[in-house]
């Protein structure tokens, strides 16, 4: 049995738009074991942020209800103090763009060091510079006695996130978001930021959330991949699963909308619609329903749940069961027209 | 560091060149003289012709412009026709006087909107907040002199805290402890008048730079690390929203200039600002271009010391 790190139960974040609470992540249950990287995807606005930022509890203004336990305590609403002591030492950070990550007033030493400074009071200036530049090399920067007194807007957006990178494992966490590390970069670059995370997680056996878009990503990282659409998990599955039998139509449109070389596709499947902003957020029933409209009302449930399919991957609500895209639909019907 | 702040200098000729000729030929462009305000009948016209040519009135501007300017190069700015003195002379007392108005209308300014505008951008949204952005937006809407009439009125007249005009007690001996304090005495009042209506600028916009900056990612990345809500506020978000204000110095000079014409003349304190609007209207050209000018070289240095600050703040700005 995997060694549970993170267990997020029922979690609610609300933000306050006038005088209403609105929720951007809405009854999220997750867990992320040692060693192990745990994907979500979901479209822009889906409340990816949202719930990385309620992991570290960078809301300042949210309202949060249910769990998240690391390992075992749970650190919704805990004082201050405490959640300092966990953060940079337990779990670090990474963010999706390196080009505003940095102070651009402090030299990248300090900014690392800072890491160091705020949870190993004995360790002496000299030895925490040591500890920066070992840091450095670590994530592969070149000249790293030069860096160290450089400031952030000398150097280039893939040596940012290396240093970024640099700061959320200065302490070694055991969990690790990553908040799309890769969005900002441009190809090349990303697969060395990826290869980067993959050799630190084989180093600490830390657990990683990583956060992203992009599938390719997720098949080359992920052992485990959690759906995201509208501020709630819609499938949650192993990756090599995930990627044999998406079940959810999101994931499935997601699949779809993705070009692939190796089957033949008549055309990408576009999915309609966008996500919908927080206030205007289906709240009852399914919540992709709206952007499938072809698909039959009495195939949603009226609340749809998170169903056990096979162990270990889960389905929110039963249209999954009557999905087609129009095109299949299409075609279908010409099948029968002829025979 | 050196290589910067000689180019950002030597920026300051051109500057100072097109500064001079335009006060120049707006100064030419007046209607009238400091002559043809003389009424007195027993005046010959002819006498006043002769003045003219003895000035050098009909002499091609050009010669004009050049003696001008050779002058003020040696501290000369000419006669003031009506008081009948050299301009510099004139002007000595007066522009110490307004320095030190100036200086202490911006210490109060700054000691009045740094905690506020800090205050207001940390808890932003909260009742603190709304008081002051209320007061900020009082101090937007209330015309300088109208203000500066009423605290006259309240804290000069009735109450009698602070004396209403004059830049110095009658009588006291220069150099002495007393003439000092009694300098600051007179000096308070239209200093905190200007400071209090002019703050809102600078509180404002030190809220909007503190809540910018702080849901910026390198402060969510200094709390992932763990630093302490204090740490966070004094090691990253101030300095980087202090940043904009210090660039913004050299428009608070500026700004203080059009307002100490405003006050001089309210609370009758003898300074550049006075003698601007008194020499306006007594068409002294001499005194009106040296005042102006001066006003002028205050703006392009505070600009300059603006610069010089953010270069020396902000490592972006620092050029090798
Ligand atoms: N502080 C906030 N106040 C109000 N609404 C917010 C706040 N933060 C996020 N939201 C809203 O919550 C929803 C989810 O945002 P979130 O940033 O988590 O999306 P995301 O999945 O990370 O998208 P992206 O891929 O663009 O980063 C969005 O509708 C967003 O507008
Ligand atoms: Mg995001």
């Amino acid at each position: 049995m995997a060694e549970k790190l993170l267990e997020i139960k029922n979690l609610k974040t609300s933000f306050r738009i006038k005088d209403d609470y609105f929720a951007a992540v809405d009854d999220v249950s997750l867990n992320v074991n040692k060693n192990e990287v745990l994907a979500i995807v979901g479209e822009s606005g889906c409340g990816k942020s949202a719930l990385a930022f309620s992991i570290m509890g960078l809301h300042t203004r949210a309202k949060m209800e249910g769990d998240i336990l690391y390992k075992g305590e749970n650190i919704v609403g805990i004082s201050p103090s405490k959640l300092n002591k966990l953060r940079g030492k337990h779990m670090g950070m990474i963010f999706q763009d390196p080009l505003t990550a940095l102070n651009p007033l402090m030299i990248i030493g300090d900014q690392i060091g800072e890491a160091l400074l705020l949870h190993n009071k004995e360790m002496s200036k000299t030895q925490r510079k040591e500890k920066v530049i070992d840091l450095l090399n670590k994530v592969g920067i070149p000249r790293p006695e030069y860096v160290y007194e450089q400031f952030p807007h000398e150097l280039s957006g893939g040596m940012r996130q290396r240093v970024v990178i640099a700061t959320a494992i200065a302490n070694e966490p055991e969990l690790l978001i990553a908040d799309e590390p890769t969005t900002a970069l441009d190809v090349t670059i990303q697969s060395q930021i990826l290869d980067l995370i993959k050799d630190l997680k084989d180093d600490m056996n830390s657990g990683i959330v990583l956060i992203t878009h992009d599938l390719g990503v997720v098949a080359e990282m992920a052992d485990r991949v959690a759906v995201m659409y509208a501020g709630e998990i819609v499938e949650i599955a192993e990756v090599t699963e995930l990627f044999e039998e998406p079940l959810h139509p999101y994931t499935r449109s997601l699949f779809n909308s993705v070009p692939n070389a190796s089957e033949e596709q008549d055309r990408l499947h576009v999915i309609q619609g966008i996500v919908p902003s927080l206030q205007n957020l289906p709240r009852t029933g399914c919540r992709f329903a709206p952007r499938i409209p072809w698909i039959d009302e009495s195939a949603h449930e009226a609340h749809p749940e998170l169903h056990e399919v096979k162990p270990g991957h889960f389905v929110r609500c039963t249209c999954y069961k009557h999905f087609r895209f129009p095109e299949e639909v299409g075609k279908e019907e010409e099948h029968h027209g002829v025979s | 560091m050196w290589k910067f702040s000689v180019r950002r200098i030597l920026i300051m000729i051109p500057q100072l060149f097109v500064l001079s000729l335009l006060i120049f030929v707006l100064a030419k462009m007046m209607p009238g003289d400091a002559l043809s305000g003389q009424i007195d009948p027993n005046i010959d016209p002819a006498r006043i012709e002769e003045l003219r040519i003895e000035m050098g009135w009909y002499d091609p501007w050009h010669e004009q412009y050049a003696r001008w300017v050779g002058g003020v190069m040696q501290g000369d700015f000419g006669m003031s026709f009506r008081f009948k003195m050299p301009v510099t002379e004139l002007i000595g007392q007066r522009i110490v006087n307004s320095f030190w108005l100036s200086v202490a209308t911006l210490i109060l300014t700054y000691l009045i909107a740094i905690p506020l505008g800090i205050t207001s951008g940390r808890y932003n949204d909260t009742f603190r907040d709304q008081l002051i952005t209320g007061y900020s937006y009082v101090g937007f809407a209330t015309p300088l002199f109208i203000f500066a009439l009423v605290m006259l009125w309240v804290f000069g007249f009735q109450l009698q805290w602070f004396p209403t005009s004059g830049s110095v007690e009658p009588g006291m001996e220069p150099g002495t402890f007393d003439y000092f304090m009694s300098k600051f005495y007179h000096l308070l009042l239209p200093a905190l008048s200007m400071a209090l209506i002019t703050t809102f600028n600078t509180i404002l916009y030190l809220r909007n730079e503190i809540i910018d900056t702080k849901q910026k990612d390198f402060i969510l990345l200094a709390r992932s690390k763990g630093a302490s809500e204090s740490r966070v506020y004094n090691q990253h978000i101030f300095r980087n929203s202090l940043l904009p204000i210090a660039a913004f110095f050299g428009f608070e000079i500026t700004g203080l200039i059009g307002g100490s014409i405003f006050i001089e003349n309210i609370f009758g304190y003898p300074g550049m600002g006075q003698l601007l609007i008194e020499s306006i209207s007594l068409r002294d050209f001499s005194v009106v271009t040296a005042t102006t000018l001066l006003f002028g070289i205050a703006s392009i240095l505070g600009a300059l010391i603006s610069d010089i600050i953010l270069s020396l703040v902000d490592p972006r700005i620092r050029i090798k």
